[in-house]
C-alpha cells in the first residue's frame, strides 16, 4: 500500500499511466475509495445527527438545523421585518415624538401596520385557491433553475449562470414558439426542446472550459450572464424577433399551439414538469452511478479521479444538466405564462435561484421547498404593497435574505434563544472556491 | 530511490517541453491571428485620413488634429509581424520583457482597431479617436475598490462574494450622507460606514457562527439589494434633498502632474476617490506583502492552524481584514452616487461587485494584479461606448465584447487558478 501513496503524491506520475503490477492494487484503492464514498449514501433524509463526515458527501452544505431551528430562524426574520414595517409606517413615526407620555399610541400604530402587513401578505400567498395557484406558478421556474445550481453544487460547482442560461433557453423557445408554425403538441414539444438545449449548451460552455482549461466556473458563469443579456438584446433588435409593424425591443408572445396547457385556473402543465424534475434529480444524485460519480466529484475530486472517474467529464456533465434544468425554467414563462421576450424577461430569476438552491441545501427536496416559501414570499409582497399598510414589496426581498442567512446560522439562533445544542454541530463546509 | 527521482526528473523535463511547446504554439496562434486581423484592417481602410485627440473629446484645448490612418495601420502590422517572428522562433522572451512584448502587441492590434474603426466614417460630424484613458480610470474605480475588498478578505481566509451587496449598501448611504451633511466628502464618510457596517455582518457570520461564506455572500447580495430598495421606497418625496440628493465630487487637478500630455488629466485630474484608489491600491499592496500584519494575513489565510500554533490570533486577524476590506468597498460603492452621478438608484451598482470578484480571481488574488483586471474592464467599457456611435461593428456585439474577452483571456491564459488554501474554511480552535 505504501508505494502506491507515493504515487499519486510525488506528482511526476500520473495515475493512469501506472505499470502493469500496480494496477491491480490500483483497483484496490478504487474499491477502497469508492466503499468510503458508499458511506455517504446511507439514507436519503439529512439526518440531523449524522456526524460530518458521511453527511459531507451528501451534501456540500453540510449545516442540518433541527426543524425547531428553522422556525425559530423564520420567526426571527419575520420580527426583523415587523420592525422594517413599523419604522415604514407614516403614522408610528408620527407617533414617535411622544412615545413616553402616550406609547399606547405607538404600540397600536405599529400593531395595525405590522398585522395588516402580515396578513395580506399571508393572504396573498397562500389566502385562497387563486393565490395557491400563483404562489406554486411563480415557484415554478425558481424550483428549476434552483434544481440546476443544486445540482452543479453537489458537483463542486458554483453555478452563477442560471440567469444566462435561462435567457439563452427562453430565447430560443421563444423564437420556435412565435415563428415556426407546427400542429399543437409537435409545436409544444420543439419549443420545449429548443428551451432544453439552448440552456444545456450554454450551462456546458463553462463545464467544458472548468474542464479543459481549468477557467474558473464562477467567472465564466458570470461573464456568460452578461454575454447572454447582449446576445437576447441583440436578437431583439432584429426583426425576426420583433413584433410586427413595431420597433420595440419586444417580441410577439409564443402561439398557442406552442403553450402548455391549463390545469387548473391560471396553473400550467408545466409546473407539473417542474416537480417531475424535482424527482428526476433527486434520482439522478441518488439513485444513478452518474449521480454518484457527481456527488463524490463534488465532494473530493482528487478521491474521484483516483477512483477511476473522469473529472472533467463530471464537471461538463453537471454544468450541461445544469443548464438544462434552467431552460426548463425558462419554459415557465415563455411557454407557460407566454410571456413576450423583453430585455427585462429573466428578472431576478437567475440569482434568486442561487439563493434557493443554498436554502434547499443542494437537495431536490430542500430545493423545492425553498422554491414554494421564495414563490409565496414574492406573491404575497404584491399583496403586501397593496394592502392597507402598503408595505412595499421590497421587503420581502429583505425577509427572503434573513430567512437564509438564519437558517444558515443555526449557532446565532441558538444563541439568540438560548437553545441547547442538539447533537454534533457540523455547521462547516470545508470548501472553499 | 535513485531510479525513482531519475525518472521523475526526467518526466518533469519532458512535462516542461510540453508546457513550452503549448505555450509556442499559442504565442505563434493568437500573434497570428492578430497580424491577420490588422493586416485586413489596413488593406479595407479606404481614406487614409484619420481625426484624433488626446482629450476625452473634441474641445478647444484638445482640438482634433489629422493623422495618416493607413500608415498607423502598416505600422501596427510591421509591430505584430516581429512578434509573430519571435513566436515562431520561440524566442519570446520570459518575465519582464515578455511583458513587453504583449503590451506592444496590445497596442499595436489596439491602434489598428481604433484606426479602422474611425476611417471612413461618415456621420456629418467629425469624429475623432479619443483617448480612452478617462474612461477607463473612471469606470475601472469602483471595480478596483471592490477587488481590493476581495483581495483582503480572501487572503484571510474569508470568502468575499458580497462585494456587491458592499458596494450597494456604499452607494446608498454615501448618497444620504452626502445628502444630510450637504458635503460630498461626508458621502466618502458615509460610504466607508455601510461598507464597513456589511464587512461586520459578513465577519460575525463567517467568523463567529460559522457559515458557509458562498450562502452567506449570496444572501448579503441579496439582502443589501432588498434592504437599499426598501428604504429608498421609503424615503418621501418632501423629504428626498436630506436623503438622496448628494453632492458630488469635484475634479482636482493635482498641479504640474495634470500637464503631463496624454496621461496627465485621466490619471491627475480626478475626484478625491480616484486619488484614494491610487492610495488604497499600493497600501493595500504594500501591507499585504510587506509588513508583518501582511505576513500574518496570508498565514490565516493558508495554513491557520500553523499561524495560530505561532501565537497568531487567527480570526482576530481575520476580522481585521475582513472590517479593513469593508472601507474600501464601501468607497467603491460611494463611487456610484458621490462619485458619479449623483443620487442613488435601485440596484445602483448594476453588477459591478460580480466584475470585482471575476477581477479577483482572474488577479489571482493579488492586489496589482485584481487592479489590472480591474481597469481591463474599465477600458473594454470605455471602448466598447466609444465604438457604439459608428457603424463599423454591430452595437450589441460591441456590450458584449468586454464579457467575451474575459471568457478569452481567463480560459486561455489565466487558466487554474490557485485561491488561497484555507479561503472559506472557518477556523475552529481544537
Amino acid at each position: 500500500m505504501s508505494e502506491h501513496r507515493k504515487g499519486p503524491s510525488d506528482g511526476a506520475e500520473p495515475p493512469d499511466q501506472a505499470s502493469g503490477s500496480n494496477k491491480e492494487q490500483w483497483t484496490d484503492l478504487q474499491q477502497e475509495a469508492k466503499a468510503k464514498l458508499e458511506t455517504g449514501r446511507a439514507g436519503d433524509d439529512p439526518d440531523p445527527n449524522a456526524d460530518g463526515e458521511s453527511a459531507d458527501l451528501r451534501s456540500p452544505i453540510t449545516w442540518l438545523p433541527t426543524v425547531v431551528e428553522t422556525l425559530v430562524a423564520v420567526a426571527l426574520a419575520l420580527v426583523i421585518g415587523a420592525v422594517l414595517i413599523a419604522l415604514s409606517e407614516r403614522k408610528v413615526i408620527e407617533a414617535m415624538p411622544y412615545i413616553f407620555s402616550y406609547p399606547q399610541d405607538f404600540f397600536r400604530e405599529s400593531w395595525d401596520a405590522i398585522s395588516s402587513s402580515y396578513a395580506a401578505l399571508v393572504k396573498g400567498a397562500i389566502g385562497s385557491g387563486s393565490a395557491i395557484g400563483t404562489t406554486v406558478e411563480r415557484s415554478a421556474p425558481l424550483i428549476c433553475a434552483g434544481l440546476g445550481v443544486s445540482l452543479a453544487f453537489r458537483a463542486g460547482l458554483f453555478n452563477i449562470g442560471a440567469q444566462g442560461q435561462l435567457i439563452i433557453g427562453a430565447m430560443l423557445a421563444g423564437y420556435v414558439g412565435f415563428s415556426w408554425d407546427l400542429p399543437a403538441g409537435i409545436h409544444l414539444l420543439a419549443a420545449f426542446t429548443a428551451a432544453l438545449l439552448g440552456g444545456a449548451a450554454w450551462g456546458a460552455i463553462s463545464g467544458v472550459l472548468k474542464a479543459q482549461t481549468g477557467a474558473h466556473e464562477v467567472i465564466t458563469t458570470i461573464m456568460l450572464n452578461f454575454l447572454a443579456g447582449s446576445v437576447l438584446l441583440y436578437a431583439l433588435s432584429k426583426e425576426a424577433f420583433q413584433r410586427e409593424g413595431s420597433d420595440n425591443r419586444l417580441s410577439p408572445p409564443a402561439n398557442e399551439s406552442a403553450r402548455f396547457a391549463d390545469v387548473v385556473g391560471n396553473t400550467h402543465w408545466g409546473v407539473i414538469l417542474a416537480f417531475l424534475a424535482a424527482i428526476v434529480v433527486w434520482w439522478l444524485l441518488e439513485r444513478s452511478t452518474l449521480g454518484f460519480e457527481i456527488r463524490a466529484v463534488g465532494a473530493n475530486p482528487d478521491a474521484a479521479r483516483t477512483a477511476g472517474m473522469s473529472v472533467p467529464k463530471i464537471y461538463t456533465l453537471a454544468m450541461l444538466i445544469a443548464g438544462l434544468l434552467a431552460g426548463l425554467a425558462a419554459t415557465m414563462s415563455v411557454l407557460g405564462r407566454g410571456d413576450s421576450l423583453s430585455p427585462t424577461m429573466a428578472g431576478t430569476i437567475g440569482f434568486d435561484a442561487i439563493t434557493v438552491a443554498l436554502l434547499g441545501r443542494a437537495t431536490p427536496l430542500g430545493t423545492v421547498l425553498a422554491g414554494l416559501l421564495f414563490g409565496a414570499l414574492a406573491v404575497g409582497g404584491v399583496a403586501m404593497q397593496a394592502s392597507a399598510a402598503s408595505t412595499p414589496k421590497e421587503l420581502t426581498q429583505v425577509l427572503q435574505a434573513l430567512i437564509v442567512l438564519f437558517v444558515a446560522a443555526p449557532a446565532f439562533v441558538r444563541g439568540i434563544t438560548r437553545m441547547r445544542a442538539q447533537g454534533s454541530d457540523s455547521a462547516l463546509m470545508a470548501k472553499g472556491w | 530511490m535513485a531510479i525513482a527521482t531519475a525518472i521523475s526528473d526526467e518526466g518533469a523535463v519532458d512535462l516542461r517541453d510540453r508546457a513550452d511547446v503549448s505555450r509556442q504554439i499559442k504565442l505563434v496562434v493568437v500573434f497570428g491571428l492578430v497580424v491577420a486581423l490588422l493586416v485586413w484592417f489596413a488593406l479595407t481602410i479606404e481614406n487614409s485620413t484619420v481625426l484624433y485627440t488626446l482629450g476625452e473629446r473634441i474641445s478647444k484645448e484638445t482640438p482634433a488634429k489629422e493623422v495618416n490612418g493607413q500608415a498607423l495601420a502598416w505600422g501596427a502590422v510591421a509591430v505584430a509581424v516581429v512578434a509573430l517572428l519571435l513566436a515562431a522562433v520561440n524566442k519570446v522572451p520570459r518575465g519582464g520583457l515578455g511583458i513587453l512584448v504583449f503590451v506592444l502587441v496590445g497596442l499595436a492590434f489596439f491602434t489598428g482597431f481604433l484606426v479602422w474603426n474611425y476611417a471612413d466614417q461618415d456621420l456629418g460630424r467629425p469624429l475623432a479617436m479619443v483617448n480612452p484613458l478617462p474612461g477607463t480610470m473612471r469606470l475601472a474605480t469602483p471595480l478596483v475598490f471592490g477587488a481590493l475588498a476581495g483581495c483582503l478578505c480572501e487572503r484571510a481566509g474569508v470568502i468575499n462574494i458580497a462585494i456587491e451587496g458592499q458596494l450597494l449598501m456604499g452607494a446608498f448611504f454615501a448618497s444620504v450622507a452626502s445628502s444630510a451633511f450637504y458635503s460630498a466628502e461626508m458621502g466618502l464618510l458615509g460610504g466607508i460606514a455601510a461598507g464597513v457596517a456589511m464587512a461586520w455582518m459578513l465577519g460575525i457570520f463567517a467568523l463567529r457562527y460559522q457559515v458557509n461564506q458562498v450562502v452567506l455572500g449570496v444572501v448579503l447580495i441579496a439582502f443589501a439589494s432588498g434592504l437599499t430598495a426598501f428604504m429608498l421606497s421609503q424615503i418621501p418625496d418632501d423629504y428626498k434633498q436630506y436623503f438622496n440628493e448628494p453632492l458630488v465630487l469635484e475634479r482636482i487637478a493635482v498641479p504640474v502632474l495634470s500637464d503631463i500630455p496624454i496621461l496627465g488629466g485621466p490619471l491627475f485630474n480626478q475626484t478625491l476617490l480616484v486619488y484614494l484608489m491610487y492610495v488604497a491600491v499600493f497600501l493595500v499592496t504594500f501591507l499585504l506583502f510587506e509588513t508583518k500584519w501582511g505576513l500574518r494575513v496570508r498565514a490565516v489565510g493558508e495554513h491557520p492552524m500553523a499561524a495560530d500554533t505561532v501565537g497568531i490570533k487567527v480570526n482576530r486577524v481575520r476580522w481585521q481584514a475582513v472590517l479593513f476590506g469593508g472601507v474600501f468597498a464601501g468607497l467603491g460603492g460611494a463611487y456610484f452616487t458621490v462619485g458619479s452621478t449623483g443620487s442613488f438608484d435601485n440596484d445602483a451598482s448594476a453588477g459591478n461587485g460580480f466584475i470585482a470578484l471575476a477581477a479577483v480571481i482572474m488577479g489571482r488574488w493579488h492586489p496589482i494584479g485584481a487592479t489590472f483586471a480591474a481597469l481591463f474592464f474599465g477600458f473594454t467599457w470605455t471602448l466598447q461606448a466609444q465604438l457604439q456611435v459608428l457603424d463599423k461593428i454591430p452595437g450589441e456585439l460591441l456590450r458584449a465584447s468586454p464579457y467575451l474577452a474575459t471568457i478569452i483571456a481567463v480560459a486561455g491564459f489565466v487558466g487554474r487558478v490557485r485561491p488561497p488554501a484555507a479561503d472559506g474554511v472557518p477556523y475552529v480552535k481544537s
